[in-house]
């Protein structure tokens, strides 16, 4: 399905990111696996993919940065010849109510899940264009679109995602470019682990397919709208959540 | 000067298909040659590898005509 392809994933050390490097690169892509600190993490999903007979190489970068950005995108073109996919995974949470939330709490997440996207998209764009097409698929949240108690950070860096989403797929659109998100519900991942058996069902109770979702139900959505099978789809957000936010 | 000018034109024609009897040193991308912001940006891309050099996103916003690119060129070489 994507044989040949190169595919850069933002934060695919772990959780949803490191689901979807597998999942592209099942599917013969190239996969550069970027981290910002969990090295030995991204080197298993690297070992991971190589042993799978596809080629991976780890990038570490913070995606706020744009400088770190720019050589992120240049090694991946030296690497691999080409960029054709961007997934823009990376993202942290710095939750607190909105009243006792620190204004770094607020920067950090925009700088990182806001910022990051712009910056990233900003500089796999010039490969794209030069070499007349790409599909870009960022990771947004259902709660930017429904809002969410604890999370104004995220939240607000979430929609600006959708909304920047929008924008880059009008303005790329000449040039063949293709922008979606994908907004995943509750997934299951190392912070989900956490949660006690009540706090669980309560969730559980929220989604209309009763269970939280796994990495690869978003990562399959990702590889097809990575695809050319997704060629007259852009500016969408597609929701992945088990029906809980329609 | 004349060399710079001549791959300036080179590339500009290529990339908007335009005749090159209208790229002269006053021709406007957008009025003159019908680019649009988009077509400047990758003019600027290109002439970036054509030339070697890196050209900052505010120089870029500063290059509006053939000319303007073309004295960007020859005061960074």
């Amino acid at each position: 399905m994507l044989d040949g392809k190169v595919a850069l994933v933002t934060g695919a050390s772990r959780g949803i990111g490191r689901a979807i490097a597998l999942e592209l690169a099942r599917q013969g892509a190239k996969v550069a696996v970027n981290y910002a600190g969990s090295e030995q993490k991204a080197q298993d999903v690297v070992d991971e993919i190589q042993q799978a007979g596809s080629e991976a190489i780890k990038i570490q970068a913070n995606v706020s940065s744009e400088e770190e950005v720019k050589s992120m995108i240049k090694q991946v073109v030296e690497q691999f010849g080409s960029i054709d996919i961007l997934v823009n995974n990376a993202g942290i949470t710095r939750d607190n109510l909105l009243m006792r939330m620190k204004e770094e709490e607020f920067d950090q997440v925009i700088d990182t899940n806001l910022k990051g996207v712009f910056l990233t998209t900003k500089a796999a764009a010039r490969p794209m264009m030069k070499q007349k097409g790409g599909k870009i698929v960022n990771i947004a949240s259902v709660v930017g679109v429904s809002g969410n108690a604890g999370q104004a950070n995220y939240v607000a860096a979430k929609s600006g995602v959708i909304g920047l989403t929008k924008t880059s797929a009008k303005e790329f659109a000449s040039r063949n470019i293709i922008v979606n998100a994908v907004a995943p519900g509750f997934i299951e991942t190392d912070m989900t682990d956490e949660l006690r058996d009540d706090q669980r069902e309560s969730m559980q109770n929220m989604i209309p397919l009763a269970r939280l979702g796994t990495g690869e139900d978003i990562a399959k959505v990702v590889r097809f709208l990575a695809s050319d099978d997704a060629n007259y789809i852009t500016g969408q957000t597609i929701h992945v959540d088990g029906g809980m936010v329609m | 000067m004349a060399d710079v000018l001549e791959r300036v034109k080179g590339i500009v024609k290529e990339r908007l298909d335009v005749d090159e009897s209208k790229i002269t040193m006053e021709a406007s991308f957008k009025d003159d040659l019908e680019a649009d912001s988009l077509d400047v940006v990758e003019l600027v891309m290109e002439l970036e590898d054509e030339f070697d050099m890196e050209i900052s996103d505010e120089d870029a916003e500063k290059i509006e005509t053939v000319g303007d690119a073309v004295n960007y060129i020859n005061s960074n070489q």
